[in-house]
């Protein structure tokens, strides 16, 4: 068991040839017909991938489109454009059968410990559905909801109680229960543990931690908060406006990065030290990057354009590309 | 590790439900919800016993009616109640109480009919609305419009015209018209529940729209499904007696309730006693069936709101006064006239539930003390469920009904607000003492634009015009860095983000200039770089107007941004404070050192851990706080010296306190709160403790 000093490894990526997650230039609007050819996208040609046994961790602003995208992984939101491939199948638009035959190798934790969970339903009935939609049988699948609360901190007894019987903490344990009972591959986390305090947070983080490297998974973690992010994923994707900003090794993000709209996001992180929370919060103030409530930017160019201090006439006409800077991808023309 | 199971759990998410009240425990499904609020009203009671006792009755009437229903008995023809006939007799001399007992269980019964088709058409084309999407959704909808706007009577008595009398179809058909009513009532909630988290966990095992349909929606609705059958029964039940009334009842001479009235209005003026026992049953059955879909559709016992009734407001005000007293006998005279203008001074604080409600007294925040120097922000930190919002809401009188201050004085300008009457706070609130919420959006009323609520809320707390009301209004928007400020004081609460908000929000905190802000979680729902200019601005308005802010917040770098003092609490009570530096640099009390280890925060990236250090198990609930040290159990220092109440003692850096026997030594020996989790056998017996301190050290040293 490491202790607090101990230093995260770089992260080893696995050098397998076919990514477990590939999404390409995924594009969602919202609204029907000419509706959505009107509204900007709430997802724009957003790519990413995840390799096996890695953290892909996906930071944005309310409105950023990141829980978007992780619906649309897990089929709860309709694709408008490009693809995502699950292990080279092609599931961007997969029905309730072909995710079945996926056989629960892609699981999802959402953010709301208190309506994730059917409140009429007992805890071991929420747990064995994804089992018994699989042809597990009533006692094995119940053995089975006994030995992952058990693995999640819970005892074996919750099995046969109710949601409310739990606080928030212990029901993002039971829903994390619930994710991986049966063995996923990929896990989405959407906010996952945003709506727990401290200490709460720490030990669903950990314990996240713990059954990625217990059992190889993949995760997806979408979140608001960089630091949480910063914890837990390899790589971070910077999402603004439904673009990505820059992407890269989590470090290189969050320590040294490069997009105008990243180094604002870092720097508006509040850290509880107050003398270099001090520092910080002049460097970010002599940042100059605007209040968020400017107006909205029209079609084409850059969407933080409205916000950056670097912008020009240029930024207003042409969408700047993703291209390396340093160990990141950035999509800035001055980056 | 493994937490405890609390039983029934008064929520530890929410931070202003945490400290409230323990809610009744919920029942575990939806049938024994019902059946306990059916039986808690005498009306529905009585209900249930009579239309049970009236089916039971006309099922087994064979066997026991005195008559048959076509027996007629010339020597008491419109006969009152007599020996031989109970109930009296009609025109031909029938025995009312056989015909009415003879035929209930017809009408119940084809009324039932009306219930089943209605109800169930109505809930299965809602769940197919709710399930398949917008498309099939705006179909279904049109077609029960069209079926609403028929005219029903026209088209009962077209049916009966075609095909006869036919009790049965006519109630079926009387149900598919009432069905399209009842989709509408139905397809907001199934909707509502399609959207549920656990739908969507659902889809993502692949479980099919019928199986989430029949799974995870339809117990959500059985509630109003209940309510609806009752009240469907009922309305069938009138138009059936009112058919049989106007000829279109079952076929003479068997008997039906419409069809005895009928006979019993023709003779109303010879024998005005015919219309009772049968109008007196039919009133009955249908006030049964009212009073049982009365009593399913209560809501149940809903939280406390979360501004308090008046009679909750009376009863505080009674409970103050006696507090008061018992306060004023112990406590030193209030140092009103030496304090310092514009300073908080809260000394010895304690907040509890009533005693008389279901909370019984139990104590949710005990003995805080705090001063608030003017323009200077004190932070109040710690989990939810630790008294914060309880201690900050009693300074400004808002807290929820059926809690209140039990004890300790909160001295303002020479006031004691903890003994204030409402009348009094009123005074206070807004002008001298301002709230603002971690939800904007529940400051701003929807109805009204923000210039009208403003341009209000200036003109009652300043007594000022009209146009200068207006000019103060820009002016203050301003104030809160709104560069457009005209554009949006003629904008609705629901056109502006919540950043927006929020500032607006802390304009209309600052319309009566106050000077104290209380600020609840003021930034914990906005974006980050959002929250960093509201803490600016916060910042800078402490500095220009010299107002003192105290600030609830779970963020610990929230506290260091914005905060000079802090005060950490823990279950309830103050467990260190001090100056913010000195507490978040050099933390004494072990859960301050938890708080920060478990911050991902609190860490570069380039040293991140491995694993963030956690506390073991949970906030305990109010009412099992222990009088040793609260935080003992979840310790990792904990030892035999922790079981006796903790006093704040000095802890030696400036003038900060620290409610913990062993923080000398911990600072002494540099310990830190470390990351591997302790067995919580371990934590839970305290004698075993030392064994655990002495591992940490050999772990810190190793």
């Amino acid at each position: 068991m490491s202790t607090a000093t101990s230093v995260r490894p770089e992260a080893p990526l696995p050098a397998a040839a076919q990514p477990l997650l590939e999404v390409r230039d995924l594009v969602v609007r919202y609204g029907r017909g000419r509706k959505a050819g009107a509204a900007p996208a709430a997802v724009d040609r957003v790519s990413f991938s995840i390799a096996p046994g890695e953290t892909v961790g996906l930071v944005g602003e309310s409105g950023s489109g990141k829980s978007t995208i992780g619906k649309a992984i897990l089929g709860l939101q309709k694709v408008s454009g490009g693809s995502i491939t699950y292990q080279g199948k092609d599931i961007t638009s997969a029905g309730a059968s072909q995710r079945r035959a996926l056989g629960g190798e892609l699981r999802a934790v959402f953010q709301d410990p208190n309506s994730s969970l059917n409140p009429r339903n007992t805890v071991g009935s929420s747990l064995a559905e994804p089992l018994r939609l699989r042809g597990v049988g009533a006692a094995d699948a119940r053995q089975r909801a006994e030995d992952m609360l058990e693995r999640v901190g819970l005892p074996r007894e919750a099995v046969d109680r109710y949601p409310s019987q739990f606080s928030g903490g212990q029901r993002q344990r039971i829903s994390v229960a619930r994710a991986l009972i049966c063995d996923p591959k990929l896990v989405v986390c959407d906010e996952a543990v945003s709506a727990l305090d401290l200490s709460t947070q720490a030990q669903v983080l950990n314990l996240l931690a713990d059954l990625r490297d217990e059992r190889g998974l993949g995760y997806l973690f979408i979140a608001h908060d960089i630091a949480v992010v910063q914890f837990l994923a390899q790589r971070v994707v910077v999402l603004y406006r439904g673009q990505v900003m820059e992407s890269g090794p989590a470090a290189a993000v969050t320590e040294d990065p490069k997009h105008p709209f990243t180094q604002a996001l870092v720097a508006a992180s509040p850290v509880p030290r107050p003398a270099e929370q001090a520092a910080r919060r002049e460097a970010r103030e002599s940042l100059g990057v605007r209040t968020g409530a400017a107006a909205t930017p029209g079609p084409g160019g850059c969407p933080f354009r409205l916000r950056c201090p670097l912008a020009t006439d240029l930024c207003a006409t042409e969408r700047p590309a993703l291209r390396q800077v340093g160990g990141s991808a950035v999509a800035c023309h001055y980056a | 590790m493994i937490p405890n199971v609390a039983p029934a759990s008064a929520d530890s998410a929410e931070p202003t439900t945490a400290a409230v009240p323990p809610r009744a425990p919920r029942q575990s499904s939806a049938k024994k919800f019902a059946g306990n609020k059916l039986f808690a009203s005498p009306a529905s009671v009585a209900g249930v016993a009579w239309l049970a006792a009236l089916v039971a009755a006309s099922l087994t009437a064979p066997l026991w009616l005195p008559y048959k229903t076509e027996d007629q008995d010339f020597t008491a023809v419109l006969s009152g109640p007599t020996a031989a006939h109970w109930l009296g007799t009609d025109e031909l001399g029938r025995d009312l109480l056989s015909r009415i007992f003879a035929s209930a269980a017809g009408t119940l019964g084809t009324s039932m009919i009306t219930v089943i088709v209605a109800v169930g058409l109505g809930t299965l084309l809602a769940m197919l609305a709710a399930a398949a999407g917008d498309r099939v959704e705006t179909v279904i909808s049109r077609v029960t419009e069209v079926t609403m706007s028929l005219p029903g009577t026209v088209i009962i008595l077209a049916v009966i015209g075609a095909v006869g009398t036919n009790i049965p179809l006519i109630m079926a058909i009387l149900g598919v018209l009432i069905s399209a009513g009842m989709y509408r009532v139905i397809l907001g909630q199934a909707k509502s529940l399609q959207s549920q988290l656990y739908v969507d966990a659902a889809k993502v095992d692949g479980v099919s729209t019928m199986g989430i349909s029949l799974r995870h929606v339809l117990p959500g609705l059985t509630n109003t499904i209940v309510v609806q059958s009752a009240l469907i029964f009922a309305v069938g039940m009138l138009i059936q007696a009112g058919l049989a009334f106007i000829g279109f009842g079952p076929p003479i001479p068997e008997p039906s309730w419409g069809g005895m009235i009928q006979g019993a209005s023709q003779n109303v003026y010879n024998a005005p006693w015919l219309m009772v026992p049968t109008g007196a049953v039919l009133a009955l059955t249908v006030l049964s069936a009212n009073a049982i879909g009365n009593a399913l559709g209560k809501a149940p016992n809903s939280t406390a709101s979360h501004l308090p009734s008046a009679a909750a407001r009376r009863r505080r005000t009674m409970s103050v006064k006696t507090a008061v007293a018992a306060i004023a006998a112990t406590a030193p005279t209030p140092a009103g006239s030496t304090a310092a203008k514009n300073t908080l001074s809260v000394r010895n604080l304690s907040v509890g539930v009533d005693s008389t409600g279901a909370g019984n007294g139990v104590r949710l925040v005990t003995d805080v003390s705090f001063d608030v120097e003017p323009g200077t922000v004190l932070g109040l930190v710690g989990e939810s469920g630790c008294g914060k919002t309880m201690t900050a809401l009693s300074l400004l009188g808002l807290l929820p009904s059926g809690v209140s201050v039990t004890g300790g004085q909160i001295l303002w300008n020479g006031r004691n607000l903890a003994a204030a009457t409402d009348k009094d706070m009123e005074s206070v609130r807004g002008r001298e003492v301002a709230l603002i919420s971690q939800e904007p959006m529940r400051a701003l009323d929807p109805m009204f634009t923000v210039g009208y609520q403003l341009t209000a809320a200036i003109r009652r707390l300043r007594g000022m015009g009209r146009a200068e009301a207006k000019a103060e209004a820009v002016g203050l928007l301003e104030k809160v860095g709104i560069v457009d400020a005209a554009r949006i004081l003629k904008t609705y609460p629901h056109q502006i983000s919540g950043g927006m908000a929020q500032r607006v929000a802390i304009a209309l905190a600052l319309s009566g200039r106050p000077r104290l802000l209380v600020a609840d979680e003021p930034t914990t729902a906005l974006d980050v770089t959002v929250q960093a200019e509201i803490l600016s601005l916060l910042r800078g308005l402490v500095k220009d107007t010299g107002m003192s802010v105290v600030m609830v917040t779970h963020d610990l770098g929230v506290v260091a941004d914005l905060c000079d003092q802090v005060a950490v609490m823990y279950a309830g009570e103050v467990v260190e404070n001090g100056r913010t530096d000195s507490i978040l640099e050099n933390p004494r009390h072990p859960y301050t050192l938890a708080l920060l280890a478990a911050d991902p925060h609190a860490n570069h990236a380039a040293d991140m851990p491995e694993r963030l250090a956690t506390i073991n198990g949970q906030v305990p609930q109010p009412k099992d706080w222990p009088s040793t040290c609260r935080f003992a159990a979840r310790c990792q220092f904990a030892g035999s010296a922790c079981v006796v109440p903790i006093p704040l003692l000095p802890s030696g850096t400036g003038d900060g306190l620290v409610r913990c026997v062993k923080a000398d030594e911990l600072a002494v020996e540099g310990l830190d709160w470390v990351a591997t989790e302790v067995a919580s056998h371990h934590v839970l017996n305290l004698v075993e403790t030392p064994a655990v301190a002495t591992r940490t050290v050999e772990k810190d040293h190793a």
